[in-house]
């Protein structure tokens, strides 16, 4: 395999690899200055107009995308269903904190096995077909489980979703953590969020993720050096859905609420262009993605009724103009 | 006994409805290479066009004027904001039609209002045809014989005229068609609004029969989807199979089991993708 080629392209998309003599300062220095506005968030938030809760929507959606994009961008597996899982994993939460247990973390874990599961197990069914082929059969399989969240009345509540539930204060032997608080629970969004992070960052500088973006640039070529296609895009397709499962879950705790509108295709399909407006071929995109559009579309749904139509707009101008995302843009700037 | 007929029928209607919109997503999805969302929008465009021409030029005017409005704006947005797209990523073409259905969406909503609005069938077609059974009004046989000659005329088309043929060989190797120089260009155009055109025809059909809500093109489109995946990509034939075996049976369904009615379908689908992941009809390695 021609590998230092395909270690170029991960290295300027993903980070450095370890045990390189030269550190990608410029890369460092980004991402240092991206976890300290993260960390500082609550604090200069509300200077700005803004507000810790929007922050923490912000890192849910960026947390979601930033799984998505491993398939999405890196593999190159087109999925159009991930509300799908995010949705599950938000369901599974909620019904564990309404009906079983008290305990936050254990509704977690539970929320995030049931969507990393169903993830895993459809994914041998997906993965069989390519390109739009694969995105209709993600769309169609998500859709299931919207109807029946929609349908299963008694346990999900319907279409009017699934209250009753909330989350609870978490105990680590004599200290508690009080996530009533907002700012707290920013910051307990923010500690998955980077182990979020730290996962994708560790699969994409592995040679799990090196394959994964050489299945992107060459599929057929990798088929012939006898290496699974299949199984590498459903490897991804798992991880995805597990840290979709993850962020639905914290989005059920963040609403104390859930619907089926948490796991419909439209979501998936915001998930998508969040992925596409930051830029999809590089790792801070979703994040960048995620705080565009939940900022534009916080801010439209409170001045005009038309905000479908704005977000439509952003849809097809993006695609138009600005295909490879905001990072995708400044990336290309710089390096002519 | 007589409530699985009136499901079945009822289903039969549905699936009609499925098919119809399944053709128009295939014959775009195969030639433009392109997954249609904004295909829901266009549908609920024609049955609001119809809806708002019907007290000037009547039901039937409305029924003939309406879709090819429709596919009119089709060609337009063809040339405007897909035809940019063909040699780009699958994904683009996506995301740009499913931002179109959001606007249009969006749009249909602020022209004609968030709340459903009824669509008046002529008196003459609203009849029950049959003492005994109720369920089996003039609009509903009307619909279905108007349905399969639209399909009919579809599949003659393709068949039997010079344009049609080409869009058949489109379909296998576009290369080569227009290596022998045809303007394809010009055929994709024509193809993608021939399938809007059928957008518009299901939207006049459903809005007589559903009635209207801004969402109806939405709620359609994700069964159609599944039925082009059950019928095969690439068939047009399985398509229509596919429309219509999902309607049906999510008409028996709805006797039985009705909470699972509209989850029958996905259980369909996933069999097929297992059992036979080219669908029905499909050919083998389409599109990948």
């Amino acid at each position: 395999m021609n590998a230092t080629t395909i270690q170029d392209k991960t290295s300027t998309l993903g980070g450095s690899r370890a045990g390189m003599s030269s550190v990608d300062l410029p890369r460092l220095a980004a991402a240092l200055v991206i976890w300290a506005l993260l960390l500082s968030a609550p604090f200069w938030l509300p200077l700005v107009g803004g507000y810790t809760v929007l922050g923490t929507r912000v890192l849910i959606f960026a947390l979601v995308t930033l799984g998505l994009n491993l398939l999405l961008g890196f593999t190159g597996g087109l999925s159009f269903g991930h509300a799908a899982y995010f949705g599950l994993g938000a369901y599974g939460t909620g019904l564990m904190l309404k009906f079983v247990t008290a305990s936050t973390p254990l509704a977690i874990l539970v929320g995030v096995l049931v969507g990393g599961l169903a993830a895993t197990l459809l994914g041998p069914i997906t993965v069989r077909r390519k390109g739009i082929y694969f995105a209709m059969i993600t769309i169609a399989i998500g859709q299931m489980f919207y109807f029946i969240a929609v349908r299963w009345n008694s346990l999900t509540g319907g279409e009017d979703g699934l209250t009753g539930f909330a989350r609870t204060n978490v105990h680590f032997g004599g200290w508690t953590l009080d996530l009533h608080n907002p700012t707290n629970f920013y910051y307990f969004t923010l500690f998955f969020f980077a182990i979020g992070c730290f996962v994708v960052w560790m699969v994409l500088r592995s040679p799990l993720g090196h394959t994964f973006v050489a299945i992107r640039e060459n599929p057929k070529r990798l088929r012939f050096l006898g290496l699974p296609i299949g199984v590498y895009i459903w490897i991804a397709f798992a991880i995805s859905g597990f840290v979709a499962a993850l962020a639905g879950s914290l989005y059920a705790l963040l609403n104390n609420f859930t619907s089926p509108e948490d796991m419909n295709w439209i979501l998936s399909g915001d998930f998508v262009i969040i992925c596409v407006l930051g830029g999809m071929r590089t790792f801070w995109g979703p994040l960048v993605g995620s705080v565009i559009y939940v900022v534009v579309q916080d801010y439209l749904s409170s001045i005009t009724v038309n905000w479908m139509s704005f977000i439509g707009a952003i849809f097809v101008l993006s695609v138009l103009f600005f295909p490879w995302g905001l990072l995708g843009f400044f990336q290309g700037r710089f390096k002519k | 006994m007589e409530l699985l007929l009136f499901n079945i029928f009822n289903g039969l209607i549905i699936g009609i409805f499925y098919a119809l919109m399944a053709l128009g997503l295939s014959l775009i999805l195969g030639l433009n290479g392109i997954i249609n969302f904004s295909h829901g929008g266009f549908l609920a465009l024609g049955g609001y066009i119809a809806y708002s021409l019907s007290p000037v030029i009547g039901f039937w005017g409305a029924l003939i004027v309406s879709p090819f409005i429709v596919g009119l704006l089709g060609l337009v947005v063809e040339r405007i904001l897909i035809r940019p797209l063909y040699s780009r990523d699958p994904l683009f073409s996506l995301l740009l039609t499913f931002g179109l259905a959001m606007i249009m969406e969006d749009l249909i909503r602020t022209f004609w209002g968030a709340n459903g609005l009824p669509f008046n069938v002529p008196a003459a077609l609203s009849h029950p045809l049959s003492q005994t059974y109720f369920f089996v009004t003039g609009y509903r046989v009307f619909l279905v014989v108007l349905a399969l000659l639209a399909i009919g005329s579809l599949f003659a088309l393709l068949r039997y005229t010079r344009i049609g043929v080409r869009i058949r060989a489109g379909n296998a190797d576009l290369e080569t068609v227009s290596a022998l120089g045809i303007n394809i260009y010009r055929l994709r155009a024509i193809n993608f609004g021939v399938g809007i055109l059928f957008a518009g025809l299901a939207g006049v059909l459903a809005a007589g029969r559903l009635g209207l809500t801004p969402t109806m093109g939405a709620s359609l489109i994700m069964p159609s989807f599944v039925a082009i995946i059950v019928g095969g990509v690439g068939s047009l034939l399985g398509s229509l199979l596919g429309g219509i075996i999902i309607g049906v049976a999510a008409g028996i369904v709805t006797t039985y089991y009705p909470a699972a009615s509209d989850v029958v379908i996905y259980v369909i689908m996933a069999v097929v993708l297992v059992v036979r992941p080219r669908g029905l009809l499909g050919q083998e390695g389409l599109l990948e």
